[in-house]
């Protein structure tokens, strides 16, 4: 950072190739007394939101469903599968026709990017709970809900909690994606403006909100696996 | 270790303990017969050992009697009804099948099935714990705990249900030889001061002689020997009592492989 911003005040660095932090840190401050920055920063953060929790919902209830029922696993899956091999952003073409450039396009395309990770692992998850756990289980009359809530679903957990990491990082990847492609508000758009007025300041603190937003979420779930599953041996201090 | 019950304040007291009875039990998987028409009747309290080879369908027949799962043929009964199986005699698996995401005590209240209310659950599964000996592990998570401790934290779950019937399926197969013969000192214990009727497959056949009231002998999924054991308990493994019957029990298990 030093080494940076020393580079940026000698003058070995353009302002307009590379800003140096402390123009970084100004351009923040600005942006925020403006008001811009934090009403891109709630819009994008909004459309993640949103995303995940439509396309993350789906996968989930998907991925309980196919895991459990082999009838259902067997009409959807090959369905499921072949969709994910086309790369979803080479959907925005199509998606910006059916929805424009509002809020259901952003939508929809982070919603069909986290869907994967998160219906994949669950999947997985429940198929490799222990069946001698499950068999135990119903020897004592667990069946059902029960049967769910105490042996498949902490089964699974671990795996699904991987599945949201995965989605956690596609879901600002399609983000920033769309918003740099087709939007009018949000972070992408902002960096999007300041390439066509030169500011680096702007398009470097984009850069950086984009790298904070996505280590705050990655955090938050390791704060949900810290709490869920300390039962694991890896997540246990030393007694 | 201590296990003093007092049959007043334990409110997970058994039943009494239940009878047994096969007959013409028959199990095939596709073409392969395991169990091939087996006649018994197990008077209830009796602690009975079954021993036999890998494969010759001892654990299948546990399998059967706990309603894990039906005959292909035959008839079994407890106290002479077949239905309801499953409540009546429990079974203790080779493997302790703990749920690594519940406590120690969350895994024992298991026994108690998923209508259980949770907190009388919870007092009773730290009594069995503490017939067990693992009172003070209740507030632990499982992976910590020795195998050992596993069982026993396996038994006190199945001890919870108050069980009729208590079928062990080779459960201390996997165990050290000290640990071994710790476990095989409570089971008789606990069998003694609850009650019920106890069915132990194993291929040990010391651990079959040590324990068992009566030992059948199963081979090619049939009954070849049923001899009853009258050793006086404790039993001491050194005396030549001991090794006499032992040395019989091979014999019949040695015989029976020709």
């Amino acid at each position: 950072m030093v080494a940076w911003q020393a580079c940026a005040s000698l003058g070995w660095i353009a302002d307009t190739f590379m800003p140096s932090p402390y123009a970084v840190a100004a351009a923040a401050w600005r942006l925020t007394l403006s008001g811009e920055l934090p009403q891109n920063l709630v819009v994008s953060a909004l459309r993640a939101l949103g995303g995940l929790v439509v396309g993350g919902g789906i996968g989930l209830a998907l991925g309980l469903l196919n895991g459990l029922s082999r009838l259902s696993f067997s009409v959807t899956d090959t369905s499921v599968q072949m969709i994910r091999n086309v790369p979803h952003l080479a959907l925005i073409p199509l998606v910006i026709v059916w929805f424009g450039i509002d809020e259901g396009a952003k939508l929809f395309i982070v919603a069909l990017g986290v869907f994967f990770p998160i219906y994949l692992n669950t999947l997985h998850g429940v198929r490799s709970v222990d069946a001698q756990l499950i068999e135990m289980a119903g020897s004592y009359g667990f069946r059902g809900w029960p049967l769910f809530r105490r042996v498949i679903w902490p089964g699974a957990l671990p795996s699904i909690l991987v599945g949201l990491r995965f989605a956690l990082g596609v879901m600002w990847l399609t983000l920033i994606f769309a918003e740099t492609i087709a939007a009018q508000s949000g972070i992408g758009y902002m960096a999007m403006q300041a390439r066509e007025f030169m500011q680096t300041d702007v398009i470097v603190l984009s850069i950086l909100l984009y790298a904070l937003l996505g280590k705050g979420a990655d955090s938050l779930v390791k704060v949900l696996e810290r709490w869920q599953l300390a039962w694991r041996p890896a997540l246990q201090g030393p007694q | 270790m201590s296990v003093a019950m007092d049959h007043d304040t334990l409110p997970s007291r058994p039943g009494p303990a239940a009878s047994l009875t096969l007959r013409g039990v028959r199990k095939t998987f596709g073409a392969k017969t395991v169990l091939n028409g087996v006649d018994l009747h197990v008077p209830s309290g009796q602690f009975l050992a079954i021993v036999g080879r890998s494969g010759c369908g001892k654990s299948t027949l546990l399998r059967l009697i706990t309603g894990l799962d039906e005959p292909t043929a035959g008839k079994i009964a407890i106290e002479g009804a077949s239905e309801g199986r499953a409540r009546l005699a429990r079974i203790m698996f080779q493997e302790p099948r703990l749920l690594p995401w519940a406590r120690v005590d969350a895994n024992v209240a298991i026994g108690l099935g998923p209508d259980a209310d949770r907190k009388l659950a919870l007092t009773r599964s730290r009594d069995a714990l503490a017939t067990v000996g693992l009172a003070d592990r209740a507030g632990e998570w499982p992976s910590i705990l020795s195998g050992g401790q596993k069982q026993r934290v396996a038994l006190a779950r199945a001890l919870v249900s108050a069980p009729r019937i208590l079928a062990l399926d080779e459960p201390l197969g996997a165990l050290d030889a000290l640990t071994r013969i710790e476990m095989q000192r409570l089971v008789e214990q606990v069998w003694l001061s609850n009650g019920f009727t106890a069915i132990l497959v194993t291929h040990d056949v010391t651990e079959a002689v040590a324990l068992g009231d009566r030992i059948v002998v199963i081979d090619r999924g049939g009954i070849t020997a049923d001899l009853p054991i009258d050793l006086v308990r404790p039993r001491r493994r050194g005396s030549p009592e001991f090794a006499r019957v032992e040395e019989g029990i091979l014999g019949h298990l040695l015989a029976s492989a020709d």
